[in-house]
């Protein structure tokens, strides 16, 4: 079944549009990575697909319009995991990662025996238990990401949709995240989106990759079809190899010859 | 995977127990030292019989002469209640706007509430003739002015865009409060004959008019506590910034504007009956983040409580200390409040934070 699927969406921000006539569709349980170089509309695109910005076309979730759903009903399909989140240092890691239970609650109730299990697993996944009373100001980069991932769980969406999940994380807290994100897509069956800007990496753990440039997309394929010295040249401005490492695929920057 | 079964409960931080009895301590204190300080001394035994006997306990008559009575019933008890209900209305409006708008210094007059009510009340001093200037005159200009203020805001505030942002909104309220002022100050030294009136109205007092105030803002006060409290949770999704509250199902232009209209309604009451009192709406919510690290959900009913019996504590200061003269209680709040917080602030440096 299509998870999620755009149809001539466009985004115009300011006057000038940033993402111009996408159609993209992705099947339910995949991983797709949205590439592209800064600008590209990366994180648009990912917000519009959350609504949280006006488009125009159209954007079904499951099948169904978002754009007819209470924004209830949408946060109940689909969880976001931003690029920086917001982590009010006084909050325990348990209260945030309860907060992921809100698509659940009407305004004036309270968490209830489902939201507080819900949220017991979502910590227990991410091996956060120890941490529930520990603020998240106390944190460090590699738990509180955890805490975000735990709050997008908690959420029980079936799409996660994550702008530069690994951003702030060194090379070893990168890759244990997007091991556990592709463990909890099996498990979960989540179809995951993510913007990402480490090529090498997103190559090895998306199924597809979806490339930006100015608003548009300019190549959709697997990673062997799109990360090619041909396109990522072109459309990165970028001077590089594109080697094969035991069949996986890496992009090496070559030195002193970066394309203006 | 550790499985539900073998997870341990996971409970939200409500309100504590300690927590919850210290503040109503506190409270208890605070009304317990306002019935009894003033100028005559009636006694605790006397003042708690005399309450029995206003409770119909069996066999219990009041001591109390008719005048001390009276002190009691009409002057003591609703001045504490009234001072309680301002103070409380005005940390819990505080608190709102903190984080409502993501603004630790956000206070209740951030949207412009104090400079339309003084710009009412100036109006009302300065033009109504003698006989409409009563007791009753005042609160109602200083409640409308306080509240077309906030109309003005929300109206500038949407005018400036399409975002709509809260940071849009509170600089609408700066721009909107300077202006109200500017007229006020006009009409202020365009009738030099009343400024005392004026600027004592404008540093804040309770007055001693007996239960009429109360039961003229209670209707407001009890309202807007109940909208905000039961909004409470939300509160604490919406410190997460407008994306993310939208993003976790919360219709947050919404909730923004239900919080608001019913902390600036409660807060207009409030300034209505007793004038400016400064400090309370952030120092309130302030010094119990710092000292218990709670969140909204909890410190929105805490700021009640506390901001309840500071201000009852205050207005005994503010009556007491140079009897018979009378201080002026924003003078009072700030003269007391400050030297505190910065106590505060000193003990608790990176403590529950």
């Amino acid at each position: 079944m299509t998870a999620i699927a755009l149809q001539g969406v466009s985004v115009a921000l300011g006057g000038k549009t940033v993402v111009d006539r996408v159609d993209v569709s992705v099947r339910d349980g995949e991983w797709v990575a949205v590439i592209g170089p800064n600008g590209a509309g990366k994180t648009t695109l990912l917000r519009a697909i959350a609504r949280l910005v006006p488009f125009s076309g159209s954007i079904e979730l499951k099948g169904r319009a978002t754009s007819t759903m209470h924004r209830k009903e949408l946060s109940r399909l689909l969880a976001v995991v931003p690029q920086d989140p917001s982590t009010p240092p006084w909050m325990t890691v348990a209260e945030y990662v309860l907060l992921g239970r809100t698509p659940y609650l009407g305004a004036l109730a309270k968490e209830g025996r489902r939201d507080r299990d819900a949220t017991a697993r979502a910590l227990a996944r991410l091996d956060l238990l120890g941490y529930t009373d520990r603020r998240l100001g106390t944190l460090s980069g590699g738990e509180r990401q955890r805490a975000v991932v735990a709050r997008a769980l908690a959420q029980e969406a079936s799409i996660v949709v994550l702008d530069e999940p690994t951003a702030s994380l060194d090379i070893g807290h990168q890759q244990q995240a997007l091991d556990l994100l592709d463990t909890l897509r099996g498990e979960s069956e989540l179809t995951l989106v993510a913007a990402m800007h480490d090529l090498t990496l997103a190559a090895q753990y998306a199924e597809r990759m979806v490339l930006l440039d100015r608003g548009q997309v300019v190549a959709d394929g697997t990673p062997h079809e799109v990360l090619t010295e041909e396109l990522i040249s072109r459309h990165y401005a970028a001077s590089i190899d594109v080697v094969s490492v035991e069949g996986r695929v890496a992009v090496v920057p070559r030195r002193g010859s970066a394309r203006g | 995977m550790v499985e539900a079964a073998a997870a341990p409960d996971v409970r939200p931080r409500g309100l504590s127990p300690a927590w919850a009895c210290a503040a109503a301590a506190f409270l208890l204190v605070a009304v317990v030292v306002g019935v009894m300080a003033g100028p005559v001394d009636l006694g605790v035994g006397e003042v708690l019989r005399s309450i029995g006997a206003r409770l119909h306990v069996p066999g219990v008559t009041s001591p109390l002469t008719e005048t001390e009575e009276a002190i009691l019933w009409q002057i003591r008890v609703p001045r504490v209640v009234l001072g309680a209900l301002v103070g409380g209305m005005l940390a819990l409006a505080g608190a709102t706007y903190q984080g409502v708008f993501r603004n630790p210094l956000a206070d209740p007059y951030l949207l412009g509430v104090a400079a339309g009510a003084g710009l009412g009340a100036t109006l009302a001093i300065a033009y109504l003739p003698e006989g409409l200037r009563s007791q009753r005159a005042l609160p109602l200009a200083a409640f409308i002015g306080g509240s077309v203020a906030v109309v003005l805001t929300y109206a500038v505030g949407r005018s400036a865009g399409r975002e709509r942002d809260a940071a849009t909104l509170v600089l609408a309220g700066v721009t909107v409060a300077s202006f109200l002022t500017a007229l006020q100050t006009f009409v202020q030294q365009q009738n030099a004959d009343t400024l005392q009136q004026v600027y004592s109205w404008i540093l804040g007092s309770l007055p001693s008019s007996g239960w009429e105030d109360v039961v003229l803002i209670l209707p407001y006060i009890t309202v807007a506590t109940a909208v905000i409290l039961v909004h409470r949770r939300v509160v604490d999704v919406l410190s997460l910034g407008d994306d993310e509250a939208s993003s976790l199902g919360v219709d947050v232009r919404r909730v923004r504007l239900v919080l608001v209209v019913a902390a600036t309604a409660g807060t207009a009451a409030a300034v209505a009956i007793s004038g400016l009192i400064g400090f309370v709406g952030i120092i309130v919510p302030h010094t119990i983040r710092l000292l218990s690290g709670v969140g909204y959900r909890a410190l929105l009913p805490l700021a009640f409580v506390v901001g309840s019996g500071f201000l009852v504590l205050a207005d005994v200061v503010a009556r007491t200390a140079l009897a018979p003269a009378e201080i002026p209680l924003g003078v009072v709040t700030a003269f007391v409040g400050a030297p505190f917080f910065a106590l505060v602030l000193r003990t608790s440096r990176g403590g529950a934070r």
